[in-house]
């Protein structure tokens, strides 16, 4: 690896030489956050810049896409990165892309304990922690209310009364949300390879099995919006802000929490081991993290935050759409995701392959 | 002028143009041409092996990918000379000045927007609750919405639109140039329609067709955005699975093996669509 790291950094060096030397000399203190959308939003950013005088650079990104541009620069390129609090701890293992968070710079006052405590948990590793948390949120089901009595986990999706108007994603988090709902635990069988495979080639059947009844796999947030939204589809599996944004246009659609339980994730903020600016990194993360503008992000992206008194900023009918789907059971139901041993995902590659070349 | 001063211009011309194949095309294709050498044997060493070659043709999802998408290209192409060659005939024998401008303008027109504006385009178009979709009802000729998206289909109508421009631009160069006695000649000799096509025009406009179906061809293969947004969930396309190897994976090593494999096997679909057609690649090109 260090050979390599090294070449591919000497090689990038001499692109990026220029650039680098001008961004450092010329141009003000920079904070440089690839983030997902709705993380950062406009006037969140305006109002930061306005007060520290640093200038933000959002680069919107999803996981796999914010590990693999982090990845192919050693962890250069940006100051601040938001992962999910499960994809952390294996990457940074494989890849070293990231440094320990300083905690005594955090102002953790304002965070949910418990989210924090949660947080260090699943992204320890050699006794240091890489991860504050930021947003979370959950993925379930988004029905309309003609199949919704159908339709109560992930596995009715498979139900001839839906056939042709269900969507759900080629990804990781559709093999787990099957798994539970065939009664079955992966989070379990992590660390335990043969019986995870065991587990993923039930799934794989299943889906298998499935795939006359789906419209089409989405792969992107809009497209899936668009589905639901016109009618075209009427059943998916998909993040809860995603229901409520349509549940506001279209009472009739709702995000619920399977019977099996939804899929709880939590994005954290976490600093690439080549940040530039670690200083405006921490700025960032107490000054979002400040309830009245957590509460603007919880507006703008739909996701609760770990900011402790956020909620009552937070616009009511968001509340409520959030009420209406999760009650206390179901929020105890939450089946939150462990960090994600190294290796697991070729595995479920190969699983999802497989699905997709299936006829 | 002396000539150490015409050789130093020449070089400071070149530099771009060298600096561009070299940074951009050579550097990164041998990077990737090792990094598909290699094996991950554990998370931090590396070893050197052809594993990822031979997943290609033992995991049967990679070439059947593979097939498919060659064959559904060269399907593609062939569509879109049918296409192409009538409006190229046009635009280049039977319209006159102003008109001929505007023809030419139509074709490009559609590409000042990007390829994205033009998928999301034919979705509108296409979709259960689309356009052709509900004129279809409004004309009684179905009952319920009708789906058009997501299919094999639907990828294909939208790689022709992608490719007709490129397969249009050679046609009418090449048939510009054709003198009008030799089709004359070709009907004094007694050749009807199809034999004066067959025997006079394609001989004639063969390179400009190689041409065009080269270029065509080969956006086709490479074509990511079009196939993944129209296709449905059986269209796998073979880009897609690189960018998958890629990104969600992090499995870069098999990324790069099938990113050398489509490189490899779409030059010898090239190659050997040129010694068919008797055409050599300077002769086309050139």
């Amino acid at each position: 690896m260090g050979s390599r790291t090294a070449r591919t950094s000497a090689l990038l060096g001499s692109t990026f030489l220029a650039a680098v030397t001008f961004s450092g000399s010329l141009l003000a203190e920079e904070l440089r956050l690839i983030t997902w959308g709705g993380y950062a939003p406009d006037d969140v950013v305006a109002q930061f810049e306005e007060e520290t005088g640093i200038d933000v650079k959002v680069t919107l990104s999803n996981n796999e896409d914010m590990i693999s541009k982090l990845r192919a620069t050693g962890g250069a390129g940006f100051d601040l990165a938001q992962p999910s609090q499960d994809r952390i701890i294996g990457v940074q293992r494989q890849f070293n892309i990231y440094k320990p968070i300083d905690f005594t710079r955090v102002n953790t006052d304002q965070l949910q304990p418990s989210m924090v405590k949660a947080t260090q948990d699943s992204t320890e590793l050699d006794g240091k922690f890489y991860g504050v948390p930021s947003v979370w949120g959950t993925s379930g089901l988004i029905v309309h209310s003609s199949v919704a009595d159908t339709v109560t986990d992930y596995t009715d999706l498979c139900d001839p009364a839906v056939a042709g108007k269900v969507s759900y994603r080629l990804k990781r988090p559709t093999l787990i949300g099957f798994a539970f709902a065939m009664g079955m635990d992966p989070f379990e069988a992590y660390n335990d390879r043969d019986e995870y495979e065991s587990i993923l080639a039930k799934v794989e059947d299943k889906l298998i099995d499935c795939k006359s009844n789906v419209k089409t796999y989405w792969t992107g947030g809009d497209q899936l919006l668009a589905l639901l939204r016109t009618g075209e589809v009427t059943a998916a599996m998909a993040w809860d802000a995603g229901g409520w944004k349509l549940n506001a246009e279209n009472p009739d659609i709702r995000f619920v929490a399977p019977d099996s339980g939804a899929l709880g994730w939590i994005d954290t903020f976490a600093i690439p081991r080549r940040s530039e600016n670690e200083e405006a990194a921490y700025k960032w993360i107490n000054f979002v993290m400040q309830p009245e503008i957590a509460a603007r992000i919880t507006n703008a992206s739909g996701n609760f935050t770990a900011s402790k008194g956020a909620d009552e900023f937070v616009r009511a009918e968001l509340r409520d759409a959030y009420r209406a789907s999760f009650n206390d059971q179901a929020i105890n139901n939450i089946k939150w995701y462990p960090p994600v041993p190294p290796g697991l995902e070729t595995v479920e590659g190969q699983v999802l392959d497989r699905v997709q070349a299936a006829n | 002028m002396n000539a150490s001063a015409g050789r130093l211009s020449l070089w400071l011309l070149l530099t771009p143009f060298l600096l561009w194949i070299v940074l951009l095309v050579l550097v990164p294709h041998l990077q990737m041409l090792r990094v598909s050498f290699q094996v991950r044997e554990s998370w931090d060493t590396l070893a050197w092996g052809l594993e990822q070659y031979q997943n290609f043709f033992t995991e049967s999802y990679y070439w059947r990918t593979f097939v498919r998408t060659g064959v559904m290209s060269l399907f593609t192409t062939f569509l879109t000379l049918l296409i192409a060659f009538p409006i190229a005939w046009y635009i280049a024998r039977l319209a006159r000045g102003r008109a001929k401008g505007l023809l030419f303008l139509a074709c490009l027109v559609p590409f000042w927007a990007s390829e994205l504006v033009r998928t999301y385009g034919w979705m509108i178009l296409l979709r259960e609750s689309g356009l052709f979709s509900s004129w279809l009802q409004a004309l009684g000729w179905a009952d319920g919405p009708v789906e058009m998206l997501y299919n094999d289909v639907a990828v294909i109508i939208g790689l022709v639109y992608n490719g007709l421009l490129f397969m249009v631009v050679p046609l009418v160069t090449t048939l510009d140039g054709m003198d009008e006695n030799l089709v004359e000649a070709g009907y004094d000799l007694g050749g009807n329609h199809l034999t004066v096509l067959r025997e006079v025009v394609v001989p004639w406009a063969m390179p400009g067709i190689v041409s065009g179906c080269i270029v065509v061809f080969m956006l086709t293969l490479g074509s990511y955005l079009t196939p993944i947004l129209m296709g449905g969930k059986d269209s796998a396309w073979f880009t897609e699975q690189i960018f998958t190897q890629f990104i969600t994976r992090f499995n870069w090593e098999q990324g790069a093996a099938l990113g050398v494999l489509l490189l490899v096997l779409s030059s010898l679909i090239v190659w050997l669509g040129l010694k068919l057609s008797g055409q050599s690649l300077r002769k086309v090109m050139g």
